[in-house]
Formats: structure tokens, sequence, C-alpha cells
């Protein structure tokens, strides 16, 4: 290695000492994040470098644990979903919605929801779809070093979620998705500032699509890099935008429909490369398709009850529990001891928008999850950077996890 | 526990339709048969979804066969985890839930072990399985014969023990804070001014099978060998 230094002129023995001196100096492991801004959060990758590319990267994680899954186990159904909110903290309601449907299956209640109920949900799971892939795209594109996107992205998804306080009361961990239907009704007027929300939004992909997809430095740092092959894809447990990326027409909401999926027409884009520049077009492709179908929900949603009826499970109305002592009964039992869910254990699975997220869940006829398993879909696509970032420069390896989309709430739990 | 009078308007194979719960159950006894002695039983779990429980020691072969054989196609391993039951002569259980893009279809694999045996690792088969052994390793103690990278993965560098057993207090073992006078995170054993919270708040009529003064016939039945109620 050290006479191919020099091209191949024989050395005196102390000058090849010094060649072989520089060239191990030159190979060196050093630490990215865990305050790296773009670690995409607390990600610590230990990179070992040859020169300027990475040799190999090992992801060390856990720095956001908070022991989400044992948490659980000490909470009843109820109190454990505001644990939900707080793993892809990005998007909230997408992770309520697995947790939801799966206490929902082993109560054996998943098909006795209210349709309108049924529709909020979809909708505002389109909505945080948007939601995340806007901070997913624009953030991304900040890390290879386009800095516009960011700041209009995060005025469309400060409108976003406004529609989130206006139903849940917060900005970001709402806590609106329930066993049985969501927390409360829309309020007056949402629909039409929805609706009206939907008009507009066209007008700014268009313009974000025009600032990157045929920008010249974005695709310089984004065009194959990371390759990721269908097969290879599939054996690491890809899922979502990353696996489609790599040519898998693969979506939850198509092939395993939940919720009002089957009714709604909408179409799943589909990569071909599997690199960089191929997950952030299906992004972006999906934020289209999302807003089709938050269209479409608009509307499908009729007035109705937003919660099953069964008092066991859902609470009573305030103006009821001022006048029977039976819903004061009920409310009280409900927000104490909670519902008890039959025995039984379901692997409940949607499509939130970063891939499959999994919720592996064990009653035991209790009112508290015996053992409620999340499965992030970041977990596995974090796993595979090695063999995404191997051979590629150090500042693809920053594109390479932006276009993971990253976020540590739900890889730590 | 799913309710069958739901009909869905197209054919496609949904987690719920009711045409599919039969073909479920062929699908498990297919599994079954190919299988042969690896799988201890399979069943449907709530009328929609396959359960397959293996002998660990077969274990490979079993994930191969189902990975492999185009009758199941499984090719994606998209979760593994960790189940304590502490009453139970083999304490933990291995969940692997597995996915079938080509078949849409999803299995889930059990196998039980203790604190002493390992479970073979499927590492080889799926690399996705190296981080979900590892978490599994960190959370419950079950070791994986085959796996190189043993190292813990969610829980602090020098965490000792396994937090998501059941006998694991919900506060730890050890707290951790900046000490300003020696200029250094220290870690200290848990002192809290107040104990967490217990959400226990089953009613005597539904929780206890036993009644104060009335352990006697209870343990009389034990021995008898009968199971008293739930848990």
């Amino acid at each position: 290695m050290s006479t191919e230094l020099v091209a191949g002129v024989p050395l005196p023995p102390d000058a090849r000492n010094e060649a072989q001196r520089v060239f191990d100096a030159d190979t060196h492991t050093i630490n990215f994040g865990p305050q790296h801004p773009a670690a995409h959060g607390v990600l610590r990758l230990i990179l070992e470098m040859k020169g300027e590319v990475v040799e190999r990267a090992d992801p060390h994680i856990g720095l956001l644990h908070r022991g989400t899954e044992k948490l659980i186990e000490y909470k009843t159904y109820l109190q454990a979903m505001p644990y939900m909110d707080r793993l892809d903290y990005v998007s909230p309601m997408c992770m309520e919605h697995s947790f939801v449907i799966a206490t929902e299956r082993l109560l054996g209640i998943e098909h006795e929801v209210p349709a309108r109920a049924r529709w909020i949900r979809t909708m505002f799971a389109e909505l945080t779809r948007i939601l995340n892939h806007l901070l997913n795209i624009t953030t991304y594109a900040l890390d290879v070093g386009a800095i516009t996107p960011s700041l209009w992205g995060f005025e469309q998804r400060e409108h976003l979620l406004e529609f989130y306080e206006q139903v849940g009361g917060s900005h970001y961990h709402v806590n609106y998705f329930r066993a049985g239907g969501v927390a409360k009704d829309l309020p007056a007027g949402l629909e039409d500032r929805i609706g009206k929300w939907c008009q507009q939004f066209p007008k700014f992909i268009d313009d974000l699509e025009g600032l990157l997809s045929q920008n010249r430095i974005f695709k310089q740092r984004t065009v194959d890099i990371g390759v990721m092959t269908a097969e290879q894809a599939m054996s690491w447990g890809f899922s979502g935008p990353c696996l489609r990326a790599s040519g898998c027409a693969w979506d939850l909401r198509k092939s395993q429909p939940y919720e009002m999926y089957e009714k709604l027409d909408f179409e799943i884009p589909v990569g071909v490369h599997g690199d960089c520049y191929d997950r952030y077009l299906v992004r972006m492709q999906e934020m289209r398709q999302s807003l089709r179908m938050v269209e479409q929900c608009l509307t499908h949603i009729r007035p109705g009850p937003v919660k099953i009826a069964d008092n066991k499970i859902t609470p009573p109305s305030r103006g009821d529990m001022k006048r029977s002592m039976e819903s004061l009964i009920h409310h009280f039992k409900l927000y104490t001891e909670g519902y008890h869910v039959p025995a039984g254990a379901t692997y409940t699975v949607t499509e939130a928008p970063k891939g499959e997220f999994g919720v592996y869940m064990i009653a035991d006829g209790t009112n508290r999850p015996y053992r409620c398993k999340i499965r992030a879909p970041g977990f596995a696509h974090l796993q595979a950077m090695e063999t995404l970032s191997k051979g590629h420069m150090l500042a693809d390896a920053v594109a390479i996890i932006g276009s993971l989309d990253i976020v540590f709430g739900e890889i730590d739990r | 526990m799913a309710s069958c009078n739901y009909r869905r308007k197209s054919a496609g194979r949904g987690p719920f339709s009711v045409a599919d719960a039969s073909a479920l159950h062929e699908m498990g006894a297919t599994i079954a048969a190919a299988a042969g002695p690896s799988v201890e039983e399979a069943f449907v779990e709530r009328g929609s979804e396959i359960v397959v429980r293996a002998r660990r020691d077969m274990l490979r072969p079993l994930m191969l066969l189902l990975r492999e054989d185009p009758r199941f196609a499984f090719e994606q391993l998209m979760d593994l985890c960790g189940v304590d039951w502490p009453e139970r002569a083999e304490r933990f259980e291995v969940v692997y839930n597995l996915l079938s893009l080509s078949l849409n279809q999803r299995l889930r694999v059990i196998v039980s072990t203790d604190e002493a045996t390992p479970v073979p690792s499927l590492a080889a088969l799926w690399p996705a399985a190296t981080w979900y052994e590892r978490e599994c390793w960190d959370m419950y103690g079950v070791a994986f014969e085959g796996l190189t990278d043993m190292r813990r993965l969610l829980t602090d560098y020098g965490f000792e023990g396994h937090p998501l057993r059941k006998d694991f207090p919900l506060t730890g073992h050890v707290e951790v804070r900046y000490d300003e006078d020696r200029k250094q995170v220290v870690y200290e054993p848990v002192a809290l001014t107040q104990d967490y919270r217990s959400f226990d708040f089953l009613s005597p009529w539904e929780g206890m099978t036993t009644l104060p003064g009335d352990e006697k016939v209870h343990q009389v039945r034990a021995e008898r060998g009968q199971l008293e109620g739930p848990r």
C-alpha cells in the first residue's frame, strides 16, 4: 500500500515508514453526533473513514430511550395513548392510529366505530402524512445545502398544526384518536378551513418541486447516493417510502386496507433506482396523493356520532353527566379503572408516513396492556446505514440520513 | 372476538373479511404440514392472524422454509420482540412477525426460552434481525446463538439488568444526575421522594379471585391441580 502512494518508485526503508505513517493517520474513526444538526436528533454514528470515504458506519441509538413500552405496561389503555404521540413526534396522529386500531381489535369493536369518526381519522392520518413529508423534505434539503424549502415548508406545517390544535387543543401531542372513535367532534367551520387550505397547497408543492426536483446541486447530492435494491430493501425490513423508492409497489393502505382507505381513490408512487433522489421523489408524489385523499374525505364526512355509544369504553357527554347518575359512574370508572380488554394478542399495522408502524399488543383481560411492542419503521431503516453509506463520502452519509427520514422518538422509544 | 356481520365490498384479501378465516386456517395447516415436527401448534388468533408455535431448536430451518418456499414466501421479517411470562417454566417468548409481500400474508412465529437457553439467531437469513435481537437481549436478556454482535442497543452504556422483565421495577435501580462539585455525571441508587402512582384500579370484585380468609380453599384446589380464574 505504502509504495503505491508514491507512484511505484522504490523507497528507502525509512521513507517507506514515513509513507505508512501518513496512511495510518488517514484512516480514522469519528463521532458523528449525537449533537450534530444533520443527525436529525440524537444519533451517535461512529464512522470509520478512509480519507473522506466511509468504511464502516455503526449507529449507536438509545440516547432518547424513555422506556415507553415499560411505561405502557403500567398504565391503562387510555392513559397509554399520550405516549404514542411522543414516539414519532412529527406525525403524532399516525402513531395513535396503530394503537387505537389494535385496542379496538382486541375489544372487538373495530367495525362498530361510526363512519364519521373513521373518516375524520383517515383525513387526519393523511394530513399528518403531509405534515411529516413536509418536515422531512425541507430539512433534508437543508442538510444538502438548500435553505429556502424549510422556510416555505414550515409555513404550511404551521397551517396544518393549527388544524391539529383546533381538534385536539394542542399543536403536537394531540391525543385525539381514541379507541372507539375520536376524542371530540370537529369544531364548526374546520372542514371549510381545511378545504380552503387544500386549494392553495398544490401551488406550494409546485413551488417546492421547482426549487428541488431539477435543482442541479440537489441532484448532484442525491442521485445514485445510498442505493438500495428491492431485494436488499426487503431483507433489511424496509417499508413505506423507502421500500417503494426501491421499486416495490407495496402500501398497506392498498394491500391491507384499514379504516376508510378502501373507499378512497389514490395512487401509489413507486421509485426505480432506490437512491436518495427517488426517496425524495416518492415522498413528493405522496404529498399530492395525500392531498387528493384529504379532499375526498371532506366530501365523505357526514354529520353523525364520532365515537361508539358504549360508555364503558368512551366517556358520556358532559350534559348526560349532569343529569344521569349512571353516566357519572361511567365517567368515573372510565377515568380511574379504564376498560378491561379481553385476553388476546394482535399485531396491528398502519401505513405511517415513514413506513409500517406496528403495535404488537398482548392483553391479559385486565385494564392494562400486558405487553405493547412498538415496531418503528425508522428502526429498520437506520439499521441499514452501513450498507447504504459504505464507500460513499462523509457528506453523502448526511444525505442518506436525511433521505431515510429518521426520527428518534420512534426509534429509541 | 371479531364480529362476523361485516361484509367487505371488494373481494380483496383483508384482515377481517369473513371468507378469509377458513383460508387462514388452511394456510396454518399447510405450514404445519410442510414444516413437520418443527411446528408445535398452528392456530388462527381472533379469526384474523395466523400464529405458529415453533420448536426453538428447529427455528432456523423453519424460517428458511417459510422464506424460500413459494407457497409461503415470507420475504420480510418485520418485527421481533420478547415477552416475559414469569410464571411459566420457560419464561420468555420470542415473537417473530413475518410479512409476505408477494402473497400479501402475515404470520406470527413464537418460540419460548428461559434465561439460560439461547435462541438461534436469524441474522444470517434476514440482516434486519440483528438489531431486533440485540434489542431483545438488551430488554429481556434472551441470548441469541450465532449473533456476532451482542451489544446492548437501547439502554445506557454500562447498564445492568434487563428492563422489560416483569420483575424489573418501573423506576429502575439507578438514577443519574450531573454533580456540580465533581464536574461529572454520577450514578446513584434511586431515591424517590414520592412513590410512583400505581394505576391498578381493579375493583376487588373483578380483580381478586381469592377473598381474604378464603385462601385455604384455593390452596387445596391448587394442590389438586385445578387452575383458578384469571391471574
